[in-house]
């Protein structure tokens, strides 16, 4: 059961993403959904390679026990700055907008339609 | 010299990827140096790029291993069997696409640094381009799917920054937000489902995963995951929206080249039913699920496109419409193959005919957002209302538009002509009714562009366009080439589909031969 | 020879060549025509002006039809289809999103039921 929790976490980070990208209307918001999205994605990763009672990933020295999945930790590090990339760009572009419309309502950010 | 040629499949990432963080130093010493130092890493990676697919072509699928001494060692002998490291899988299929992808890169390249001339901020653009092609190529290369991820986002991120590249009173921006976000989440949900596959497969390697793929319901999950996150990365009905918004903000060779990008998602999503989970997700259900999208994408991209006034939100339409033909193509291939009372050609001729309309339809989409984006810079509009009488001065633009739109409306003899013949043949022997649905769309296409050519090109010379002149020659070259290409392909179909579309069709069937090419004779 | 330029379909063939062909050979036939033509005929006299019951020829920029005025009765004959699908296209973001994670459910159940 307690192996389950970061999954748990997992789902609830995940669902509270998608809650703001679909119900918020703010763009700024939309973002930190896209954001709290990415985190519970990379934790994702991380709980897969997770093992109890087991020691982080180093040759040098270390005693013959378990040890933690490297790669997916790699992996993440690799989301992680792909996700500051993103959130800069994604959020960069609501300031030109905000600067243009006046507004961060995504309900007003519709000039192309049709 | 053997081992430059031994090293191309890296290079084909390197090149770009230098060049690209170059760009901003090198333009310090002025435009020209620039634009030099841009044509020559876009000539060499192209270069690299069709080096590699006739290699291809000629001796099988090249398997390339990033850091290792002998590029033969795919597999270290202590990792039980599992190639641990970054590898670029390139069979016939990802041969094809990389054949696309270098010659449109080329010639946008050839085109923007003509069309860019009078515009400021060149070197994040030029940076930019080169970021998005090595994406791009990186997307075809890989064989790993992590590796994907990373080549999908940083082929997502480069293009929505170039759509958002030219303000536009904030319109741009808004295309550019709605791109990037829309892909951001496609990208984090693949991600999720390489989670999934990592966790219980232990591996990135889509050979080592297919080979062990056992169809659990995790895996159904990640297949969907994939499978949506693709086909909304190439646009297809109902998550087509992001599609007019940005290809028609963006600077026009950029829609050329994300036309290419999309295409570079398709051939993922291609991979992912066939190779990842070959024989083993079911093959009809999928198979109706592609062609059913694909139907949606041919008709509401069409039907949507003859209402529009701006040229080139009417031609990213057309683009949805036309990736609905490969989309249909390809399904009916995937479900006719696994059909017991159907022969095997009718689903081999459908694959055929759908890999050889993406292969046109970036030649000829490009030549057209090309052609528009001429348009746009001699008389800076795109509203065809205010256009006309534009075939007195800009000849050369007109012959190229026409050799487009003849293609693209599946005109005898130009090359959408050729492939969507053999879709409407062996798509008729599958379902006629699909057949004829393919046909009304094909009119619909004409008569739309029929529009386009009178608004723009036909009638007395307006007023305001009295002196407008043609194109500067850079332009014309990079149009000349791809529409050299449009004909040619048209009129030496079966050369090309002998070449180029058949082995890649056979290589997308054959995954036990993909799964061999990695993990050697097992 | 020209054979091997057919495109084999499986059930058809196509040949453009012999396309290509035709059409050289309807150029050649049209040149003919023209180059027996009369030589000394001038048009510079206005006989190839338009004559429109004899009003006077109107503004360059009146005669051409813009495209705003081109296939009116295409989309008036499907507007009842034009009113049902144009509201799909809102250009709000949420829409896309809300698009892309519906068509995500929809094919997770349909794979999943049929599978």
């Amino acid at each position: 059961m307690i192996d389950n929790l970061p999954f748990l976490v997992v789902a609830i980070t995940i669902l509270l993403g998608l809650y703001a990208i679909l119900l918020r209307k703010d763009l700024i918001k939309m973002i930190m959904g896209i954001s709290l999205l990415e985190s519970g994605v990379n934790l994702f990763l991380i709980a897969l390679g997770y093992r109890w009672d087991s020691i982080a990933p180093i040759f040098t020295g270390a005693p013959s026990l378990a040890m933690v999945m490297p790669t997916v930790q790699a992996l993440t590090l690799t989301s992680i700055v792909i996700g500051v990339a993103t959130l800069a760009l994604l959020l960069s572009m609501v300031m030109i907008i905000y600067r243009y419309y006046r507004t961060t309502d995504v309900r007003e950010v519709t000039k192309l339609q049709g | 010299m053997d081992i430059l040629f031994d090293n191309l499949p890296g290079l084909l990432i390197a090149i770009p990827l230098l060049g690209a963080f170059l760009t901003p130093l090198l333009s310090r010493a002025g435009d020209s140096v620039r634009n030099t130092w841009v044509l020559i890493i876009t000539g060499l990676s192209s270069v690299c790029g069709l080096l590699v697919a006739s290699r291809v072509l000629e001796t099988g699928t090249i398997v390339y291993t990033f850091g290792v001494n002998t590029v033969s060692n795919i597999i270290p002998p202590d990792s039980g069997g599992i190639p641990i490291r970054i590898i670029f899988t390139i069979d016939p299929m990802n041969a094809f696409m990389l054949i696309i992808a270098a010659i449109v890169g080329f010639c946008i390249t050839l085109y923007s640094v003509s069309s860019m001339e009078k515009l400021s901020g060149k070197d994040g653009f030029f940076t930019l381009v080169l970021l998005l092609i090595a994406g791009v190529y990186g997307m075809i290369a890989t064989g790993d799917l992590f590796n994907f991820f990373v080549f999908l986002e940083i082929s997502s991120l480069a293009g929505a920054a170039l759509v958002a590249y030219r303000i536009d009173k904030g319109v741009a921006a808004e295309a550019g937000l709605k791109y990037a976000a829309l892909s951001t989440i496609g990208g984090m949900l693949f991600l999720v489902g390489v989670g999934l596959l990592f966790a219980q497969y232990n591996s990135l390697n889509m050979a080592v995963i297919a080979d062990r793929m056992q169809l659990t319901g995790l895996d159904i999950i990640a297949f969907v995951l994939f499978f949506t996150a693709l086909a909304m990365k190439c646009g297809a009905v109902p998550m087509h929206f992001w599609t007019p918004d940005s290809y028609a903000m963006a600077p026009s060779a950029i829609t050329a080249f994300l036309v290419v990008s999309s295409q570079a998602s398709l051939y993922a999503l291609f991979r992912v039913c066939f190779t990842l989970y070959g024989g083993q997700i079911n093959p009809l259900t999928v198979g109706w699920v592609i062609i059913i999208l694909g139907i949606l994408s041919m008709f509401i991209g069409v039907t949507m496109a003859i209402p529009q006034k701006d040229v080139k939100r009417l031609m990213a339409y057309h683009a949805v419409s036309q990736t609905g033909y490969m989309l249909l193509g390809v399904g009916v291939g995937l479900a006719a193959l696994s059909s017991t009372c159907l022969s095997q050609s009718i689903g081999i001729m459908a694959l055929k005919g759908g890999l050889f309309h993406i292969m046109n339809h970036a030649l000829y989409k490009g030549l057209l957002f090309l052609t528009a984006g001429v348009i746009f810079y001699r008389c800076g509009t795109r509203n065809l209302n205010q256009l006309g009488g534009l075939g007195h001065n800009m000849k050369w633009t007109m012959v190229f538009f026409m050799i487009g739109a003849l293609a693209i409306a599946g005109i005898p003899p130009f090359n959408g002509f050729a492939s969507k013949l053999m879709i409407y043949e062996s798509t008729f022997l599958f379902n006629p009714l699909l057949a004829v649905i393919a046909m009304v769309v094909s009119i619909l296409t004409l008569a739309s562009f029929v529009k386009v050519f009178h608004s723009m090109f036909m009638g007395p010379k307006l007023p305001e366009y009295e002196d407008v002149k043609e194109a500067p020659t850079p332009m014309l070259i990079a149009m000349g080439i791809l529409a050299i290409l449009v004909v040619l392909f048209g009129i030496f179909p079966q050369q090309v589909v002998d070449a180029l579309v058949a082995p890649a069709a056979s290589a997308l069937i054959d995954y036990q031969g993909y799964i061999t090419a990695v993990l050697g004779g097992a | 020879m020209i054979d091997s330029f057919t495109l084999s379909t499986g059930f058809g063939a196509w040949n453009a060549v012999f396309w290509v062909i035709a059409f050289v050979i309807a150029c050649i036939i049209g040149w003919l025509i023209w180059s027996r033509g009369e030589k000394t005929y001038d048009s510079s006299g206005g006989a190839t002006a338009p004559f429109l019951s004899g009003n006077k020829e109107p503004e360059k920029a009146a005669v051409h039809i813009r495209a705003g005025n081109l296939y009116w009765g295409y989309t008036d004959a499907l507007s009842g289809y034009y009113r049902f699908i144009k509201p799909f296209h809102t250009g709000n973001l949420s829409d896309y999103f809300l698009a892309y994670l519906f068509v995500t459910a929809l094919v997770l159940i349909v794979v999943v039921v049929l599978k």
